[in-house]
């Protein structure tokens, strides 16, 4: 016997609370039924016996106390999902919208996943090719891994994302398996589109499924928009063997609809008002990133988000970052003298690095050289701030050293620009850099490798750095 | 009247108008039979956190008890094996419900199958009480399990079986108590998680625990049976440290909790302490670990379960004698957990939203650590290692402001040598550790006088050289006076050299204590024969040119650890450059 229960008890942001419904179940959908005619669907997310809330994805407005019929459909909130998915475009909650119709479904699956039995997983190890110098030799993305873009308003995250996915997927061998889960939460309209548009430049578009929560979509669809996604990539990696790379912008507005939510839902906040569950809440979704034992298929997932202030310990970016394995940060003085990408080395991280690369993977000196590289290029900053107290002029000879060492890796290394370097390319540019300093500064290798590197001879090491600065003033 | 479930909010299940429940008392919840614990009883409502996700959940769906508070299941098949956070054994829920871990999930902690070949060593008329060693069976092939009478229980013996192969369930010893009453010994035994197991005395803190990590040994030692804290941001390697000392601390078990943490991170530890032998043992480093994984997708409720879980296990094993180490990554992720469930509960927050009963449920956890004579007069300890991930790295947030209060050893992780892949980045200006002084006479013992004396002559010159940094990071090194100078060359050369540690080289990766000692005295050797020289007014130019700063700062790798005696060669080499700038 199906039940329509009329009007509701009282209203609330975007929770609505029925009382008197027997055999409701927690976190079952419904459907709402208002006396225009439209149909909004939401949540069951507390029961206390008889008195239900619900939460409505397309909020409450126009709902009153008496014209809406809600009926329970008894079952949790699922996706529809088959192979047919690429290519389509969806809305934060998982409804095609781009007019070709309902999906037929293989399977459905509930949004919320089941957590992976850590037994099960497969420890991420072969490295994904991204042909940018920064990422491929400091901090190599690893097929599996999660590794977020922490970025500003205003900055180039959106850019570096498309030439990852451009450029991973021209060096990928496999090439029929690679496809792009893309979910956009709260993003401006034009952000969504110029991705769109970069999809079908680099001709991918046919193998990329969207979810879009623009910045005017209602914000309770904008907290199912990433579990739709994730929802959609477990299916084609593990059931399809597909690689999957899921690229989701921006979890900042992510996080912010889910405080709205909390708040709204009258519970105690934590830090700058987020809910205290942040962490939990975050980490359902991160966590659904990696390979499983009994599938070839695998889940890569690169978030980005826009450090409010730029500010890198705000609740969003600090508990990112102690849930994924490492973070690329973009800086806003990069940024501001031209290079590009603007990735700033010293914090920047990937901590699945160490067993992906090296002899069998890149090369058996990739290692020690990030080591050194960072190494050095921490010194670079010590040098800089004395510089900036005492004046250049009046550094030691080896700071000088250090100094050109710093501009030179910024402007060669970091500045590549739209360029897709091979990984050879990137570490031997690597080693030409650190032959600009004394052979005995480079503490971090071993003789052997740097009897085998390291360039003593001058004349080579020409990086006609006129010709090179003209360049990019030109830029 | 049957128990049924009123409201659901998240994790927390409410059951109105009963009073067949008690405080800490494990329930089932729903149909599934989902596990749950009862936390608060008022005269309307019982409530229960819910271990697992209680989605689909319906009111009037059964609540039934088990008349027992949250305990664990104790017996042999413990130790190599991976559970969640109470005690669900992972390899048997995959083989039950695949990659992805299902709900209500009925597996048994342990293997009720396997066989085990008993050694019993008592007869009847024998006393026991409680502690006592009844029996032993081949755990794995260096952990000898034994098993001992609960610590409640105590008779005399009635009946034995002979020695041979017996299941986990199986009677193998029946004893006797005072009133008469015979209670069956089995294989294993169970243990309210919450209470800490007891024990006949407390020792002192006397001897250390050795990790091979020189920062730690050295300058910042624990003892065993002590407590110490791990703060660091994200990226400075809190992990990797803690992967360290569980791989290489001279302690007979470990105990590895990833509370909260990263899924790959858990099976990394899987993969590599598979393949990873240990070298006093020759087998596997899995044949003495036990992971406990509640990675932090995994339910909430578990993830506050699974840090009492894993003392449990510890204690277990201290009881039948054994040092073991503990190891919580992370505690911040425990905390977080307290303070969402008490959220749930409308709690009155204090600092942070956390909960106000924080620093009480982290002494409690702290307190459970010590080195202690077991009921059974043996020795054994348990050494508590836990990581703090403050929120913002502000060291001053409540978890790792509390967390200092109650362990005696602080490993303070510093962004800055993290980004400059200084590792371990442990800062030692920071860092702290109040066993020095207890361990002192050990260290005298084994490792001689000079061990102490290089020690604190190295942390001076440390103190010295972050004094002298600010000057020069205000006027440049240039200007400083020679013997200046050479403190922060010589400081530098103790940093690279000695402090940072790789572990990814198989030598530097464990470091003997012999070695570290040498390590410091070539140093300090260089640097006492060059004041001598700089007094004699030759330029510090000369002598740094020699190369032997740098020969230092390369000894860990240039030098194995089996052959101390090239140390002699090392300092003699340094004798004789420095000899040829005094003609």
């Amino acid at each position: 016997m199906i039940i329509d229960y009329v009007g509701v008890k009282e209203i609330n942001g975007s929770l609505i609370v029925l009382d008197n419904v027997d055999n409701a179940s927690f976190e079952e959908m419904v459907d709402i039924r208002l006396d225009n005619g439209q149909c909004r669907h939401g949540r069951i997310v507390q029961i206390e016996g008889k008195r239900i809330v619900i939460q409505v994805f397309e909020g409450t407005k126009s709902i009153s106390l008496d014209n809406t019929r809600t009926r329970l459909k008894a079952k949790p909130m699922e996706l529809s999902l088959s192979p047919e998915i690429m290519g389509r475009v969806f809305s934060g909650a998982g409804v095609p919208i781009d007019g070709l119709g309902d999906v037929y479904p293989v399977k459905k699956a509930n949004i919320n996943g089941t957590p992976m039995n850590p037994v099960s997983r497969i420890y991420p190890r072969n490295y994904i090719n991204t042909g940018i110098s920064t990422i491929d030799t400091l901090m190599t993305l690893i097929r599996g891994q999660k590794l977020p873009i922490f970025s500003g308003s205003g900055m180039k995250h959106n850019e570096l994302a498309v030439q990852i996915v451009r450029q991973a997927k021209i060096s990928d061998d496999e090439d029929n398996n690679f496809c792009v889960v893309f979910a956009a939460m709260g993003v401006k309209n034009d952000v969504a589109d110029y991705f769109r548009r970069s999809f079908d430049q680099s001709g991918v578009l046919s193998r990329v499924v969207m979810f879009l929560n623009l910045a005017n979509d209602p914000i309770i669809e904008r907290t199912l928009t990433p579990r739709c996604a994730l929802t959609a990539a477990e299916y084609l990696a593990f059931e399809c063997n597909m690689h999957v790379l899921v690229i989701m912008t921006d979890m900042t507005s992510y996080a912010e609809a889910l405080r709205e939510f909390s708040s709204s839902k009258g519970e105690i906040p934590g830090r700058k008002g987020f809910p205290g569950y942040l962490y939990s809440d975050l980490a359902s979704l991160y966590e659904r990133a990696g390979m499983i034992k009994g599938s070839k298929g695998s889940v890569t997932q690169i978030p980005i988000l826009t450090m409010p202030n730029d500010d890198i310990t705000h609740p969003v970016p600090d508990l990112t970052g102690y849930i994924t394995e490492g973070q690329i940060v973009l800086d806003r003085d990069l940024e501001g003298a031209g290079f590009y990408p603007p990735v700033s080395i010293l914090p920047s991280l990937s901590r699945l690095m160490k067993d992906g690369i090296g002899e069998g993977y890149t090369r058996a000196d990739h290692q020690a050289l990030a080591n050194q590289l960072f190494a050095s290029y921490a010194r670079v900053q010590d040098a800089r701030s004395l510089a900036s107290v005492i004046g250049e002029e009046e550094l030691s000879p080896i700071d000088k050293k250090y100094m050109q060492f710093g501009k030179l890796f910024e402007q060669r290394f970091v500045n590549q620009g739209s360029e897709n370097r091979t990984i050879e390319q990137s570490l031997d540019l690597g080693w030409k850099l650190l032959s600009t300093l004394p052979k005995t500064e480079l503490d971090r290798v071993d003789d052997k490798l740097l009897d085998r590197y390291y360039i003593s001879d001058p004349d080579r090491l020409d990086f006609d750095t006129d010709s090179k600065e003209n360049q990019s003033e030109e830029e | 009247m049957k128990d049924i479930i009123y409201g659901i909010n998240g994790p927390v299940v409410t059951v109105k108008d009963t009073r067949t429940f008690s405080m800490m008392e494990m329930v089932y919840v729903g149909n599934e039979k989902l596990v749950g614990e009862v936390i608060g009883i008022n005269n309307k409502m019982t409530t229960i956190q819910v271990y697992e996700e209680t989605t689909g959940l319906k009111p009037g769906d059964p609540v039934t008890g088990t008349g027992a508070p949250m305990n664990v299941l104790l017996g042999p098949g413990i130790i190599d094996n991976i559970f969640d956070g109470i005690e669900r054994p992972l390899k048997a829920i995959e083989e039950l419900s695949g990659p992805f871990i299902s709900r209500g999930a009925a597996v048994s902690s342990l293997d009720l199958e396997k066989e085990w070949d008993v050694t019993i060593k008592v007869k009847v008329g024998d006393k026991l009480s409680g502690g006592q060693i009844y029996a032993t069976c081949p755990e794995t092939a260096i952990i000898e399990h034994r098993f001992i009478v609960p610590p409640t229980l105590s008779g005399t013996v009635t009946s034995v079986k002979p020695n041979g192969k017996y299941k986990l369930m199986d009677t193998i010893v029946t004893i006797k108590d005072n009133k008469g009453v015979e209670h069956d010994l089995t294989l294993c035994q169970k243990w309210p998680i919450r209470n800490a197991r007891p024990c006949s005395e407390r020792l002192p803190a006397t001897i250390p625990l050795i990790t091979g990590q020189r920062v730690m040994d050295t300058m910042f030692p624990i003892a065993k049976g002590g407590t110490a804290a791990i703060p660091g941001g994200f990226g400075t390697g809190k992990t990797m440290n803690q992967h360290q000392l569980a791989k290489w601390c001279d302690a007979d078990i470990i105990v590895y909790v990833g509370c909260g943490e990263r899924g790959n991170e858990m099976s990394q530890v899987l993969n590599e302490f598979s393949e990873l032998i240990d070298p006093k043992s020759n087998r596997p480093m899995t044949d003495r670990t036990v992971l406990i994984a509640n990675t932090s997708n995994m339910p909430v409720a578990a993830r506050e379960a699974s840090i009492y879980t894993g003392l449990t296990l510890a204690e277990y094993y201290r009881d039948m004698g054994y040092h073991v180490a503990i190891m919580a990554d992370s505690t911040s992720r425990w905390a977080e957990a307290l303070r969402e469930i008490s959220g749930r509960l409308e709690e009155m927050p204090a600092e942070e939203g956390f909960p106000a009963y924080l620093p009480s449920r982290l002494s409690e956890f702290y307190e459970r650590a010590g080195r202690v004579e077991t009921l059974c007069g043996s020795e054994g300890s348990v050494t508590i290692i836990g990581a703090v991930s403050p929120q913002g790295s502000d060291f001053s947030e409540p978890v790792t402001q509390n967390t200092k209060r109650f362990t005696r050893c602080f490993w303070a992780l510093d962004k800055a040598l993290a980004y400059a892949r200084h590792y371990p980045a442990i800062n030692w200006m920071n860092s702290y550790s109040e066993y020095f002084t207890d361990l002192d006479a050990w260290y005298r013992e084994n490792l001689g006088d000079d061990f102490i004396k290089y020690r604190n002559k190295i942390t001076s010159l440390l103190h010295e050289e972050s004094n002298l940094m600010e000057i020069v990071k205000l006027i440049g090194a240039d200007v400083l006076p020679d013997d200046q100078k050479l403190v922060i060359e010589t400081a530098k050369a103790i940093r690279v050299g000695f402090l940072q540690q790789n572990a990814f080289h198989k030598d530097d990766t464990f470091v003997p204590l012999e070695k570290q000692k040498l390590m410091m005295k070539a140093i300090l050797h260089l640097y006492s024969k060059s004041k001598k020289i700089i007094a004699a007014a030759i330029p510090i130019s000369n002598i740094t040119q020699l190369g032997l700063f740098e020969r230092l700062a390369k000894m860990k790798y240039d030098i194995p650890n089996d052959k101390p005696e090239m140390f002699d060669q090392l300092i003699a080499d340094i004798d004789s450059s420095l000899a040829k700038l005094t003609i």
